[in-house]
């Protein structure tokens, strides 16, 4: 199994999910707000369940999730980004399912993730069916296309260089200077001392 | 976004009926649909759901009742006394 796929795919939606949550309660609309936190807590549910196949049925997938130093976090910097605009957040949303999509189909091979792979992929299906319906709506909006331009360098870095051309096919943007995984931005150190914080203050050995 | 409200109807199970669920607030059908999964389906609580844009029903709550009709009622029949009448037949047939 490519272990260090994995952990990316699992950072990448820890963090998404989390930034995504964040907009709850204050959405545009009532439904959209439904709708967008109950996917944030999708996409942490498909972290949870990639941490736990990377630490075995036996292992601590919190403990992976959260214990790591912040350095030693694998996600992409467009996910670290933080409550953008609406535009932003949805070109951000349609960009990631998109990569999502292709790295997924990707690791369905895999004799370890496959079969999660798969999981993801039915779950991610009604996703995409959501970002894709934002973006035909919004596609032709300034404010929405400047987001997607904006944001296109951050979302050819999710995906690793071999997978990238199928991604530009798919958006049809031209290919530009990815902005890679392995430096965060500083928006990730803030969300990173609030997320690991519990952890971090409870005495050793606390049972959860 | 214009906004209309679209119903929204739901099975809990295969094979039963439709009930009314409550209603979404959509700018078209893809987005009802994307919303309405979210609201009304995503704890597992619904096989099937239905959308109906609220302009497609149809209003009915005037009924005109000029006539005593109440015979074509049920409550237009004392049930109470006709089920005594008949125990007390039944008591009687089966005590001769």
């Amino acid at each position: 199994m490519n272990e260090q796929t994995l952990l990316e795919l699992a950072d990448d939606e820890l963090i998404l999910g989390w930034r995504e949550s964040e907009w709850t309660g204050i959405a545009p609309m009532l439904e959209e707000d439904v709708a967008f936190s109950s996917i944030a807590q999708n996409e942490i549910g498909h972290a949870r369940a990639a941490y736990q196949l990377l630490v075995g049925e036996d292992g601590d997938a919190d403990a992976l999730a959260f214990d790591r130093k912040l350095e030693e976090y694998r996600c992409a910097p467009l996910v670290e980004l933080r409550l953008m605009d609406w535009a932003h957040t949805i070109a951000r949303r349609w960009l990631y399912e998109t990569a999502d999509e292709i790295r997924i189909a990707a690791l369905k091979d895999d004799p370890d993730a496959g079969g999660l792979a798969a999981k993801i992929d039915r779950e991610e299906a009604y996703h995409r069916m959501h970002a894709e319906m934002w973006n035909t709506r919004l596609k032709d909006e300034p404010r929405y296309r400047k987001a997607v331009a904006d944001l296109w360098p951050y979302a050819l870095g999710l995906l690793s260089p071999e997978l990238r051309p199928t991604l530009i096919a798919r958006v049809g943007l031209p290919e530009v200077d990815a902005i890679e995984r392995g430096s965060h931005t500083g928006e990730l150190a803030e969300l990173w001392d609030e997320m690991t914080m519990v952890r971090r203050s409870a005495p050793a050995g606390s049972q959860w | 976004m214009s906004e209309n409200v679209f119903e929204v109807f739901r099975q809990e199970r295969r094979g039963q009926p439709f009930e009314h669920a409550g209603s979404v607030v959509a700018p078209d059908a893809d987005f009802a649909e994307a919303w309405a999964r979210e609201q009304y389906g995503r704890r597992g609580e619904s096989v099937a759901l239905w959308l109906v844009p609220r302009e497609a029903i149809r209003d009915v709550e005037d009924w005109a009742d000029e006539f005593d009709l109440k015979y074509r009622r049920v409550d237009g029949y004392s049930i109470k006394a006709r089920l005594k009448e008949a125990r007390e037949r039944a008591d009687t047939a089966r005590a001769g």
